[in-house]
């Protein structure tokens, strides 16, 4: 039996059932960024050094273009669902609230979207000047 | 104001802080990867944009940032468990990843500066 009144339903307020979903994401996303976060700390703590062929190499090794690639997305995907509740909680106005959300969203994809193709055009094409 | 200003409710703030600027971090790192695909000019130049001093103290930011919410994390997600959440035990570990992030972060650039990569 719902404790709601008739008026509260019909408005469609209140509990959108997505929380459960969006807490077990952050914390899935989590536990994989912290593993890949930690492989991408100690391959810069072994990088022999920062010069251009050695990070083009690095990037472009099969494994490592995977393993950016996942990096990448699940970091993204992280920061995005963490700046979400930032904003759902301190942004008021459901104007302002909805319009920053949708903002934020698309700029994670797009960071995503660059780093990922950056990647897989070292991986796959090798670097050099794009030309539009 | 409601609320009597404690030390741990900016240790929990924290947590929001060095997570958003860890999404503009993300900026920085997808600059970094795609100056690499740009060639050898584009990477020479964010390069240099990288070393120069002033942006070295921004990385060391970035990176403090990093392990902080990566140590404070494993935090949270240890009283996820149910466990953890005595004031005391609380205390301490809000103030041993405050520290541990200190010691981790300038144990990382150390490490760098001697590996010659140095950023």
């Amino acid at each position: 039996m719902s404790l709601r009144t008739p008026m509260a339903r019909a408005l469609g307020h209140g509990s959108a059932k997505s929380g459960v979903a969006h807490w077990t994401s952050q914390r899935v996303s989590a536990i994989a960024l912290a593993l890949l976060a930690l492989w991408f700390v100690s391959a810069l703590l072994r990088m022999p050094d920062f010069a251009y062929a050695t990070v083009l190499g690095w990037i472009g090794a099969p494994v490592n273009a995977v393993l950016l690639v996942l990096l990448t997305g699940t970091a993204a995907y992280h920061a995005f669902l963490g700046v979400q509740v930032v904003i759902e909680d301190y942004v008021h106005g459901h104007g302002l609230k909805v319009a920053a959300l949708l903002l934020v969203a698309f700029l994670h994809v797009v960071v995503a979207a660059f780093g990922i193709f950056a990647v897989l055009r070292i991986a796959f094409a090798g670097a050099g000047p794009l030309t539009v | 104001m409601t609320y009597r200003f404690q030390y741990t409710m900016v240790l929990s703030f924290m947590h929001r802080v060095t997570g958003c600027a860890l999404s503009v971090g993300l900026v920085l790192f997808a600059c970094w990867l795609v100056s690499a695909a740009g060639g050898e000019d584009s990477y020479a130049r964010v390069q240099g944009i990288f070393t120069h001093p002033l942006m070295t103290l921004v990385l060391v930011g970035f990176s403090y940032a990093f392990f902080y919410h990566l140590l404070n994390g494993f935090r949270h997600l240890v009283w996820d468990t149910g466990r953890g959440f005595e004031k005391r035990t609380a205390r301490i570990s809000g103030w041993s990843v405050f520290i541990a992030a200190v010691v981790v972060t300038a144990s990382f650039w150390a490490l760098m500066c001697l590996g010659g990569g140095a950023a």
